[in-house]
């Protein structure tokens, strides 16, 4: 008796587990592209000389990449997580249109998939291979050491080898702007940052944002919060909430998916008569979730700057075993070209601050 | 006659049912899945053609999909000891973490023994931490009734972060998210091997997963102590009225489960990765290690066939995305098919029973 209701228990776990996988499937199809700002929509908000890929000619571009196939592998947050794979993913089939080039994706589900992934695209030819993540160091080193020939590229980290070209931006150079507009509009002196998880990369968000507040506005104080999590929506709206409680009135994310959840809590107390602001990350959050509680965005262009590694590797000029590092003075993060919520007058600070910034006379702390 | 008995021997491979039950049930899932690409548009033959290129089409995938079977083996076999013993272990993949987090300290912090004594204390060490781990839901089970379904799910996400804690407190390396590697003399990667299968990487888990499976056999249906275990699997009452110490034999089984889990996990990090990263969430090897279990009818045989099928379509499904374009959402709602109809056992014997008990009649009348 016992042990047939087990059995009808146990039955109905896997039932669950396999239609779990069914639905999350569809979820994620669903989730699929909707709101986000394509590579073309982000294209025009050059505010600085924006890599080559407005300069490069477009009549020969048509040819480079006949019969050639471009690789990327996803980290675990798949192809449509509103975030840099997803970018990076965009940025790729651009290129395949623009180029004549064939693009094509792979998934990891778990850790271990990185490897296989990326030696899929290798052992088949590949004229690139992307890695979207910090996550792909090591399986990107391994992989690099075994196949000299293949030409890899990684997002936010760095793989010393001669094959690797690595791409790195300066997130606090960009974050240190949006701290400057929170750091003035603050009413309550009191503003938050909720960060994704506790990694290098991360902290220099908080870092610059930090030192962005101090610059202009040395009397507010920046809480943070930790999620500790990318892609947990429900814990990045406590986080915000706990921030907002706590007196805060503009809240930075950089906490991927998870940075949804403070959008929401925005939204939730808007509804309820009291005024709060989020900056946005990686893209322009405001065409995603409106401009009413969108203050503004701090842009990490991995679209543009996938973009242009992938079309120099299809001309030949692929720069193996260089870092590339995309600041302000590249263009490769920064305030969205159009920010309805900021006045005049602290655009004009942002402006006066970028220029510092790129002349090297203020230097934005990374930790 | 003998003919007969030889039979049963065989069908004992699969208890629960008979062996015609998960081969019906792979094919109605293979026919299932083969019908959402076809309403999806897709080739269903071209699809299947390209899992099974993905797994056997090179020597570099071949070992893949080894490595992708051991862990699988290891968790089903945890959750199949326990399932004997009428206990759930839904914490397998507690035990798989606090084994890998063993493994991962043990093989750090002991820098001085050669590897004929490092390798092998650490997999003993590994094994018993998880081992520990799922003694202590069997503790609660046992002398206070603790449902162990519930305190695994707990333990789970305690594991998590415990071994989240240890190793960003013990053995991180500066700068990442992820332990320093451990020593080579803890390794359990075979070089040889690996160079041979095209760097796939290949280590010492699935000979040990083998011998795992052969004593699972040994321990339960040829010792004492087996028939205990099993003997409270059938009825606790009834066992307990025989004069066996049921609550003993709950916390032994739970613990050996734990010490299956926790050699995966073990492997997990001593072969395949070489240091263990921090995570926000756990790759669920446990979680497969249920499905594995369930189609295997917890028969060890049976279990190690489930896990290389789990395996293979684990692994393969990559392929079904890569070569022939299935959009990975189709290829989880195929993959999700076949393990509905390999999970719901009930569904085929309801299909196949009358049509058995036609035939049976059918042979009565005939004779």
């Amino acid at each position: 008796m016992k042990k047939n209701a087990m059995k009808s228990a146990s039955l109905l776990l896997a039932t669950a587990t396999s239609l779990g996988l069914v639905l999350s499937g569809c979820g994620s199809n669903n989730a699929g592209n909707n709101g986000a700002a394509s590579p073309s929509a982000s294209a025009p908000a050059s505010e600085s000389a924006s890599p080559s890929e407005s300069a490069s000619p477009s009549a020969s571009a048509e040819s480079i990449g006949a019969g050639k196939k471009i690789g990327m592998a996803t980290d675990t947050g798949g192809v449509n997580d509103k975030s840099f794979n997803q970018q990076a993913w965009e940025a790729l089939e651009k290129v395949a249109k623009d180029t004549g080039a064939e693009a094509k994706y792979l998934e990891s589900k778990k850790d271990a998939d990185y490897q296989p992934n990326l030696n899929q695209f290798v052992k088949d030819g590949y004229a690139l291979t992307w890695g979207i993540g910090f996550l792909f160091d090591d399986a990107m080193k391994t992989v690099a050491e075994q196949n000299p020939d293949a030409q890899l590229a990684l997002i936010d980290s760095t793989v010393d080898m001669p094959n690797v070209q690595s791409v790195l931006f300066k997130e606090n150079e960009g974050s240190f702007l949006v701290g400057v507009v929170a750091g003035m509009m603050t009413e309550t002196n009191n503003i938050g940052f909720v960060g994704g998880m506790e990694l290098p990369v991360i902290k220099k968000f908080e870092a610059g944002f930090k030192a962005g507040v101090a610059a202009v506005n040395p009397d507010a104080v920046v809480n943070t919060n930790y999620v500790g999590d990318f892609s947990k929506p429900d814990l990045g709206k406590l986080a915000a909430a706990t921030l907002y409680d706590g007196g805060a009135d503009i809240v930075f994310h950089a906490a991927g998916g998870s940075g949804n959840g403070v959008f929401t809590e925005a939204k939730d107390r808007l509804s309820a008569g009291k005024k709060v602001w989020v900056i946005g990350v990686d893209k322009d959050q405001s065409l995603e979730f409106g401009s009413e509680v969108t203050l503004t965005s701090m842009m990490k262009k991995v679209d543009e700057a996938v973009y242009k590694v992938t079309s120099e590797a299809l001309s030949g000029n692929f720069q193996g075993g260089t870092t590339t590092v995309l600041g302000l003075a590249e263009g490769g993060v920064g305030l969205p070209a159009d920010n309805p919520n900021v006045p005049q007058e602290v655009l004009d600070k942002v402006e006066e601050y970028k220029q510092k910034i790129i002349s090297g006379e203020i230097a934005v702390p990374t930790e | 006659m003998s003919d007969n008995r030889s039979f049963r021997e065989w069908s004992r491979i699969f208890v629960a049912s008979s062996l015609w039950v998960p081969i019906i049930a792979i094919v109605l899932g293979l026919v299932c899945g083969a019908l959402v690409m076809w309403i999806g548009g897709y080739n269903a033959f071209e699809a299947y053609g390209a899992l099974f290129d993905k797994v056997f089409g090179s020597k570099y995938d071949i070992g893949e999909t080894v490595r992708t079977i051991t862990p699988l083996l290891f968790t089903g076999l945890s959750v199949g000891f326990a399932f004997r013993a009428g206990l759930f272990n839904i914490g397998a993949d507690g035990q798989f973490i606090m084994g890998m987090t063993g493994a991962t300290l043990i093989g750090i912090k002991i820098d001085f023994l050669p590897w004929i004594v490092h390798a092998p204390l650490t997999l003993v060490g590994g094994m018993l931490i998880g081992g520990l781990w799922g003694a202590l839901a069997g503790y609660l089970k046992s002398s206070r009734g603790v449902n162990e379904v519930i305190s695994c799910i707990m333990l789970n996400w305690i594991a998590l972060y415990l071994s989240n804690y240890l190793i960003r407190t013990l053995v991180l390396k500066p700068g990442t998210q992820r332990s320093e590697l451990i020593r080579d003399s803890a390794s359990m990667s075979i070089r040889w091997l690996s160079s041979f299968m095209e760097n796939a990487r290949m280590d010492w888990g699935i000979v040990v997963g083998l011998i795992c499976t052969s004593l699972f056999y040994i321990v339960l249906w040829r010792t004492k102590q087996g028939y205990e275990l099993r003997a409270v699997g059938f009825n606790p009452e009834a066992a307990r009225f025989s004069g066996i110490n049921v609550p003993k034999n709950m916390l032994k089984s739970m613990m050996i489960a734990g010490m299956f889990a926790g050699i995966g996990g073990v492997f997990e990090v001593l072969g395949v990765f070489h240091y263990q990263v921090i995570s926000a969430a756990s790759a669920g090897y446990g979680f497969d290690g249920i499905a594995v279990a369930l189609l295997g009818g917890n028969h060890p045989v049976g279990i190690l066939l489930s896990s290389i099928l789990f395996g293979v379509l684990t692994y393969g499904s990559a392929g079904m995305n890569f070569s022939a374009s299935v959009p990975t959402e189709i290829v989880r709602i195929v993959i999700g098919c076949i393990i509905f109809f390999v999970a719901s056992q009930g569904l085929i014997q309801m299909l196949y029973k009358p049509f058995m008990a036609r035939r049976e009649a059918k042979r009565k009348e005939a004779a």
